[in-house]
């Protein structure tokens, strides 16, 4: 153990000295939390999602260039002359990779492997096939039926253990940061028309999963102080149990966030948009855990009169 | 120094088992970083398995395949009709049958019948005598008199399940054998819910000729052919039970229909094996077959009865070829031949070996990766993974000095218990389960945050080193248990309802949840006790170095 050198850490966020009205400003910026939601509904309602493959049905392709940069226009021409609807060609990831987009035929699921069949062989030798899914509409219907159900169930199953752990107003607290997380972030793939698929919803679920972890991490400093402190005001008291955990929240978001930011960057374009879904929802769960519980806790009017703690 | 005693004390046989338990992930984990042929020279008391790679990583062909359950119930519903009706005309009742949506209507001519056929349909529904439909279940048939003169015959939901069952499980055998004949290595055939079948062969890019292989249903039929016009130049209308077939050479033959009896004499189920090989005299590629017991019975009673008559061999509803019968074959074998070269040869006798597919099989998803993607997601996962987790090791020790080594230590020591669990339990690790992986040894340093920002607070209220460290412990643990726990919610309810890649991330999800809060509750915990040790031995003031 002598090897091991003393190295003193420096923090990144030092808890003792700060003292953020946090109770204040989130009452600012809850119009902000407001609108926002609003907002992402409305596109939702108006622009709805770009679902990928697996939700919308009919192919991808991805194929790669054997010679230096590919023609698309071309290709676009050929391909589009085969009349299988509407065909989306564009680069993916580098230069000479790209990505068709089929939508789905007509005429059941014997007709979406014609169509990726009539595509591959068009496509010829000049390109290198890297990956190619179909999807038939029975299996895509049934899978925006069960991605829908996973995250319900999720939010659920959720909203029970918080319950089960603490008192109502911390869950009906978790249960609006936590949809309040999902509709943004659904709201920011439909504003942007990001491909939403299966992986999103994944990428949803751990979001779930990790914003609850942070919203249960504040609610247990709160409850304690709830049992520590029962003469300063619960707003001040509010503030204290946020401060208290800004340090963990922070650097747990941060190292996160790194890990991310690495799969963003280098690992390779098939996960780019989850990896992008979970750093969004890892920000905007980190959010909501400063600023959407505390006031909603007060607005709530959680109890005050906790048995004494049993405090050393 | 009660307090030391609960969380920050470790007995020396705990310490032994915490360094067994890492030497055994260890070895567990150490096949994975090397290639597999270096593996096999190692010591047989190594173990030597690797992390299975998905089909995204790997490369290989994903099909999905619906059975069509409509199609099976109307198939059923066929055979019913058609047994109920040859019941009643063996014992002579008169009736007119009719097929409904669910069952089979029965109209009885003669009131006086109706006890008689009543007990005679019941009787079809004894497993034993109707023999067409299942053989398992007790009860298939609902009979219900529903007039003097009127009988509805039902086919049991059960047993159009088990119908369904038997089929799919049929058809799984089917395809195992057709796709182990393709050559490739692993394939993974399995039942997904009550109607689909899961193909996953790794390395094959070429799913149409995988498709083709699997779904072709290589019908083989022997039929009779009519008496005095059995060959014909132009296509004829059906007369009575004959009917035109196409010859199966598209050439500018002169012969190019058949006139056949449309039920066959024989059909390809009865065969016992078929292999391909070569006719001794004129050395052409042929189909060898024999018949089971009942097809060799069948087979020597028609070719004695038509002995200088031709009968045709039908493939798929087009005639192989006619030869003439020279004489009766009684042995049960033959021979087909009909210009095949020794490939197409070998792919039918393939096929006629592991009979046709039960019923219609519609692929419904089909996803493949050819093996170029795969080892470039491989690459990317491993340079993500190292910078990602380097950068994490850099900031823990930034911010939390020599504790931040401890749990640098346990984030080590975590990845490897993940890869050594996945690798002995044998989880497949797909594109999004590397990225969990990272995610979650970046996530799993939050029990470790947890843990010394707790350490901090009791130090800035005045405690004592050790008083401090000990309740960090403590009281961070519920907290961790439960964060973790809602992680870990989210994980089985993805892995319950997802598929493929993202079952890959809800594994190595979950499995980091448990390794996680190992490592930083004992793993960690032990090294900050056994750092506490020595500085106490040295007698000095213990400062906490965060």
């Amino acid at each position: 153990m002598s090897l091991i050198p003393h190295i003193k850490g420096r923090s990144l966020f030092q808890p003792s000295k700060n003292n953020i009205d946090f109770v204040t400003l989130s009452n600012y910026l809850l119009t902000s939390s407001i609108a926002t939601v609003l907002l992402s509904l409305v596109f939702l309602a108006v622009q709805g999602l770009n679902y990928g493959v697996d939700f919308r049905g009919g192919s991808i392709i991805e194929i790669r260039s054997k010679n230096g940069p590919p023609n698309i226009e071309s290709l676009r021409e050929t391909v589009g002359s085969l009349g299988l609807g509407d065909i989306q060609i564009q680069t993916f990831g580098t230069d000479s990779d790209l990505l068709i987009r089929v939508e789905q035929q007509k005429g059941g699921e014997k007709a979406q492997q014609y169509a990726l069949e009539r595509i591959l062989s068009t496509i010829g030798e000049n390109y290198e096939k890297r990956r190619a899914e179909t999807v038939g509409p029975t299996v895509s219907e049934e899978l925006r039926t069960t991605g829908l159900i996973a995250v319900l169930c999720s939010v659920l199953a959720i909203i029970c253990y918080v319950w089960f752990r603490f008192e109502w107003q911390f869950a009906v607290g978790a249960v609006v940061a936590l949809v309040h997380d999902i509709i943004i972030t659904i709201g920011v793939f439909s504003i942007f028309q990001l491909e939403f698929d299966l992986s999103t919803v994944a990428a949803l679920m751990t979001i779930l999963g990790y914003s609850v972890n942070d919203t249960v991490v504040v609610s247990d400093r709160i409850r304690e102080n709830l049992k520590k402190y029962k003469k300063i005001s619960l707003s001040s008291l509010v503030n204290r149990s946020i401060n208290e955990t800004l340090a963990r929240t922070l650097m747990t978001s941060l190292t996160t966030l790194i890990v991310l930011l690495a799969i963003y960057i280098f690992g390779g374009q098939v996960i780019r948009n989850f990896t992008f879904a979970m750093m969004f929802g890892v920000i905007i769960g980190t959010y909501s855990s400063i600023f959407i519980l505390g006031p909603l806790l007060m607005k709530l009017d959680v109890k005050r009169d906790w048995p004494n703690a049993s405090n050393s | 120094m009660k307090e030391t005693k609960v969380m920050l004390f470790f007995s020396r046989w705990k310490i032994i088992t915490i360094l067994s338990i890492c030497f055994v992930a260890f070895c567990y984990a150490l096949p994975n970083i090397f290639p597999a042929e270096a593996i096999k020279s190692w010591p047989t008391w190594l173990p030597k398995k690797q992390i299975p790679l998905g089909l995204d990583l790997r490369g290989g062909a994903h099909l999905l395949y619906t059975l069509d359950a409509n199609k099976l119930r109307a198939s059923m519903l066929r055979n019913l009709r058609r047994d109920v009706r040859k019941t009643l005309i063996s014992a002579k009742i008169k009736h007119i049958a009719g097929r409904g949506e669910n069952g089979i209507r029965v109209r009885i001519s003669n009131k006086e019948d109706m006890l008689n056929a009543l007990e005679k349909i019941r009787q079809l529904s004894q497993p034993s005598l109707s023999g067409v439909l299942l053989n398992n279940s007790k009860e298939e048939l609902t009979v219900t008199q529903v007039s003097d003169k009127i009988i509805h015959v039902f086919i049991n939901e059960a047993s159009v399940r088990n119908s369904l069952a038997e089929t799919i499980n049929g058809a799984i055998e089917i395809i195992r054998r057709r796709v182990n004949s393709f050559g490739t290595a692993e394939p993974n055939i399995m039942r997904q819910g009550t109607d689909r079948i899961l193909v996953q062969v790794p390395g094959v890019e070429d799913t149409s000729s995988l498709k083709d292989l699997i779904g072709k249903t290589a019908k083989l039929t022997f039929h009779e052919v009519h008496p005095t016009n059995g060959i014909l130049s132009t296509f004829q209308p059906a007369r009575g039970e004959y009917r035109s077939y196409p010859s199966a050479e598209n050439s500018s033959n002169f012969y190019n229909f058949y006139f056949l009896k449309e039920i066959p004499v024989l059909r390809g189920d009865l065969l016992k094996n078929a292999l391909q090989g070569y006719d001794q005299f004129t050395n052409e590629p042929v189909i060898s077959f024999t018949f089971n017991q009942e097809g060799a019975r069948i087979f020597a009673k028609f070719t004695t009865q038509n002995i200088n008559r031709p009968f045709a061999i039908v493939l798929d509803g087009k005639v192989l070829s006619a030869p003439v019968i020279r004489e009766p074959i009684l042995g049960g074998s033959g021979q087909i031949s009909g210009g095949f070269s020794s490939k197409t040869a070998n792919e039918l006798a393939i096929q006629l070996r592991s009979g046709s597919l039960p019923a219609d099989l519609t692929v419904v998803e089909e996803r493949t990766v050819g093996p170029s993607l795969g080892s470039d997601s491989i690459k990317s996962g491993l340079i993500a993974g190292t910078v990602g987790i380097a950068a994490v090791i850099l900031i823990t020790i930034l911010v939390y000095g020599t504790f931040g080594i401890f749990a640098v230590l346990g984030l080590i020591l975590n990845g490897i218990f993940i890869v050594a669990l996945m690798t002995k339990i044998g989880f497949v690790l797909t594109l999004p389960g590397i990225a969990g992986l990272i995610l979650t040894i970046g996530m799993a340093v939050d029990a470790n945050v947890l843990i010394y920002e707790r350490i901090k607070e009791e130090l800035a209220c005045g405690k004592k080193a050790i008083v401090a460290i000990d309740l960090g412990f403590k009281r961070a643990i519920v907290t961790i248990f439960d964060s973790q726990l809602t992680t870990l919610v989210a994980a089985i309810i993805m892995f319950w309802l997802g598929s493929g890649p993202i079952r890959g991330f809800a594994i190595t999800l979950s499995i980091g949840i448990f390794t996680s809060i190992f490592t930083s509750m004992v793993i960690v915990r032990a090294l900050v006790s056994l750092w506490f040790q020595t500085k106490r031995k040295k007698g000095r003031d213990i400062i906490v170095p965060i």
